[in-house]
């Protein structure tokens, strides 16, 4: 089989086109010749040329997240392999599978500070899921297809294969990907039936129930979204969820109680606050999530579904693991509920919606309206209301524009909200709106933005414009970090130390330098008609949506402070914020 | 939430591993990126023919720490296998030092004949100073050495604990 020899160079395209990679992020440099020349002959591949190796990270991850395939990048060595760190994290953080391929120098020049050498693996092995070196051509079939199987087997992550250059040159066997498993990773998908079986009768005896969803739900992949809604459905528990896994259960639903945590509704955390049965699946306790973990649901038995057995027990102590794929462990769970027959405890949930209704009543996501200035919650409102019929996929950056996306803009459907959580990094929501807009190029893709963060990464506007990728950079300008501007209001006194956003561009002359379209509302009454014709255009466009510049982001769970002391608006009495609570982030 | 007043404990954790580049830097770092003990941490080939290797960790932590280090060393992609010695027990430890001795008179007699008494061997010497070479149990081990301290101890060698359970039942 002569044909199955080849240079390392052209097993790499091989190795991506038999795994089924469509797309390819990257950024070429001298440790990565060889495979671009090899990408030059052929025209399966589709290359995406970013701006910059952080780019093309979180394009990849943009990708993966919205299409549920793995995201793929090729980096050269050194300044190439380091600018992707940010991205690898990120997604290490965040479960999402990546491919990194990076350039290094050759076998005979590492670790003697070549030109663009870096231990590449030294540098990324705790901001990857796996990674490795591959020193002999005839190795490098293999780490490629372990490569994809370990970062979409178990938990989801990033993995980076380090090929030398003197690799990519030679002559070596190629081998396909059937049958290559990593001999000792056996990732557990099925739960255990005897747990499961304890988890239906937790369930039917709860008189407190809340469904606590996460992106676990999203990774596992459409049919676990569709348990979730059909267990929902089944007991007539309220359900809430992570930012992670916003989608997985629609927002129109009745049953649905909006986003929990820091910045989570009223609703959602003094459900979990009350609740006598949390039932966790695929979400870790973050703690933006739990808040002080001593007044963390106090009155509930808890059970947790994860695919990772050490995310089980790791801040909070659960009274039923289960280990398993979160579709796996939901399909047997409602085979037991509907072969035992099992009923809810229908005149406490009765009792519990009431108290839910109470809480609803609340209305904590009101805020003071304003004819005069475009409040950023009621530009979100409209420009959720004006692409609701669109299907459309939102990515963030990160701060207060992001939290008020996850509150005001309603997901019906997974795939569809992108955004960086774990790791909350500023400059994610452009390159993975282009991510997301080439594994959907029909769809209306937005990038929400703050006029800070888009400028982490704003050269990738290039790159959508090169690929007339049609993204919409829709940024809540409103001339601070408002994040960290809150903050400083809250714990610094109002001392707002370098939280000013200075000098900045004049976003509709940068758009069309870049030659996209720019756009620019000041006045609520002129929002409607700009954001029709944002989402009618077929071009790039960056949305300069000028907002009040004061506003804080609410409700909110204060640091150190449990899930029912929540702040529901500005015009409540400062906190008293504790010593340990300033401590934490 | 987990009570930080939990009693703690000292566990002999065995890893099986693929033997590859870089595994040992990946169980390391896993335990100083996540703030867990090392005490002692030893690591050899066990079986060439499949490339494994064997890591015994004597670590310290509370119930749940120790939980989550077995849980954490699980999903690194070439770990195979993990074993708490000290809780699926019983099981033997050993470790080996090498312990040098300088001196003369009666000190060197001294030395010399405790060294019996802790079954060392003498591996090396000179009219001036003994090695010895001495197995047992870390308790064991510091016991002697301490006694060396009063009669001249120069140097101290030691490997770490290697651990296996006993009876017939094997990893
Ligand atoms: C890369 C990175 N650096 C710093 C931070 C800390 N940080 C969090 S939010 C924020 C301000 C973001 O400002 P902007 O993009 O204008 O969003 P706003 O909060 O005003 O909506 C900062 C600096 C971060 N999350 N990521
Ligand atoms: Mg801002």
């Amino acid at each position: 089989m002569a044909d199955m020899d080849m240079t390392g160079a052209e097993m790499v395209i091989r190795a991506l086109v038999d795994q089924g990679v469509e797309v390819l992020f990257g950024y070429p440099g001298g440790a990565v010749l060889p495979i671009y020349d090899a990408l030059f002959n052929q025209d399966k591949l589709r290359h995406i040329l970013v701006r910059h190796e952080q780019g093309a990270a979180h394009a990849a991850e943009g990708y993966a997240r919205s299409s549920g395939k793995p995201g793929v990048l090729l980096v050269t060595s050194g300044p190439g392999a380091t600018n992707t760190i940010t991205g690898l994290t990120d997604a290490l953080m965040d479960s999402i599978p990546l491919v990194c391929l990076t350039g290094q120098v050759a076998t005979h020049l590492i670790g003697t500070d070549a030109f663009q050498e870096c231990d590449t693996v030294g540098i990324t092995r705790s901001c990857t899921k796996h990674n490795v070196l591959v020193k002999d051509v005839n190795d490098l079939a293999q780490a490629l297809h372990e490569a994809f199987y370990v970062a979409t087997h178990g938990r989801p992550g990033p993995v980076v294969v380090d090929i030398p250059k003197d690799v990519q040159f030679q002559i070596g066997r190629y081998v396909g990907p059937a049958n290559i498993a990593p001999r000792s990773y056996r990732p557990q998908v099925k739960g255990d039936l005897g747990r499961i079986q304890q988890a239906a009768e937790m369930i039917r005896d709860a008189k407190r129930p809340v469904i606590y969803s996460g992106g676990g739900v999203i990774n596992s992949g459409p049919a676990a979204s569709q348990l979730l809604r059909d267990l929902a459905r089944l007991t007539g528990f309220p359900v809430t969820s992570t930012l992670m896994g916003l989608g997985a259960f629609p927002a129109s639903d009745s049953n649905w109680l909006g986003m929990l945590g820091m910045h989570g509704t009223y609703e959602a955390n003094m459900v979990m606050h009350e609740a006598d049965l949390i039932l966790n699946i695929g979400a870790r306790f973050d703690d933006r999530v739990t808040g002080r973990l001593d007044l963390f649901a106090p009155h509930a038995k808890k059970i947790h579904i994860d695919i990772d057995p050490s995310s089980i027990n790791k801040t909070v102590r659960v009274d039923l693991g289960i280990v398993g794929d979160v579709g796996h462990v939901l399909e047997d769970l409602i085979k037991v509920w509907k072969a035992k027959q099992y009923r809810t405890q229908t005149k406490d949930l009765e009792s519990w919606w009431a108290q839910i209704d109470q809480w609803r009543g609340r209305e904590c996501l009101r805020y003071r309206a304003s004819d005069t200035i475009i409040k950023p919650q009621y530009a979100l409102q409209r420009l959720f209301e004006l692409t609701r019929d669109r299907d459309a996929v939102i990515t963030t950056e990160v701060g207060q524009h992001q939290m008020w996306a996850a509150q005001y803009l309603g997901f019906e459907k997974p795939n569809r909200w992108l955004t960086s959580g774990g790791l909350g990094t500023m400059g994610y929501g452009l390159p993975a709106a282009i991510g997301a807009q080439l594994a959907h190029p029909g769809k209306l893709v937005i990038d929400v933005a703050g006029e800070a963060s888009i400028l982490m990464n704003i050269q990738e506007l290039s790159t959508a414009v090169q690929y007339r990728l049609p993204v919409k950079v829709f940024i809540l300008n409103n001339q601070y970090m408002g994040m960290v501007r809150q903050w400083q209001e809250l714990l610094h006194g109002g001392r707002y130390s370098e939280s000013y956003s200075e000098a900045l561009p004049d976003f509709v002359k940068l758009a069309e330098a870049y030659h996209a379209k720019g756009m620019r509302a000041t006045k609520p009454q002129e929002l409607d008609d700009m954001i029709i014709e944002m989402i009618s255009s077929d071009q790039p466009v960056i949305f300069d949506c000028v907002v009040d510049k004061t506003e804080n982001c609410f409700p909110m769970i204060p640091s150190g402070k449990g899930h029912h002391e929540m702040i529901l608006g500005p015009e409540e009495d400062p906190v008293e914020i504790s010593d340990e609570g300033r401590m934490m982030v | 939430m987990f009570g930080t007043k939990e009693p703690i404990a000292r566990h002999t954790i065995t890893v099986l591993v693929n033997n590859e580049a870089g595994v040992l830097a990946r169980v390391i770092g896993l335990f100083s990126g996540r703030g867990y003990n090392i005490e002692s941490l030893t690591v050899a080939e066990i079986d060439a023919s499949s490339h494994t290797s064997r890591i015994t960790v004597v670590t310290s932590g509370t119930a749940h720490v120790i939980d989550q280090i077995k849980a954490q060393l699980a999903r690194l992609v070439p770990v195979q296998k993990v074993r708490d010695l000290t809780v699926d027990g019983p099981a033997v430890e050993r470790e080996l030092a090498l312990v040098k001795v300088r001196g003369g008179g009666d000190k060197r007699v001294e030395a010399l004949r405790l060294s019996e008494a802790f079954r060392a061997h003498v591996i090396d010497t000179t009219h001036e100073s003994f090695v010895f070479e001495l197995t047992g149990s870390p308790e064991k081990l510091d016991a002697f050495v301490e006694l060396m301290r009063g009669l001249g101890l120069v140097e101290v060698a030691r490997t770490g604990v290697a651990a296996i359970t006993r009876g017939p039942a094997a990893l």
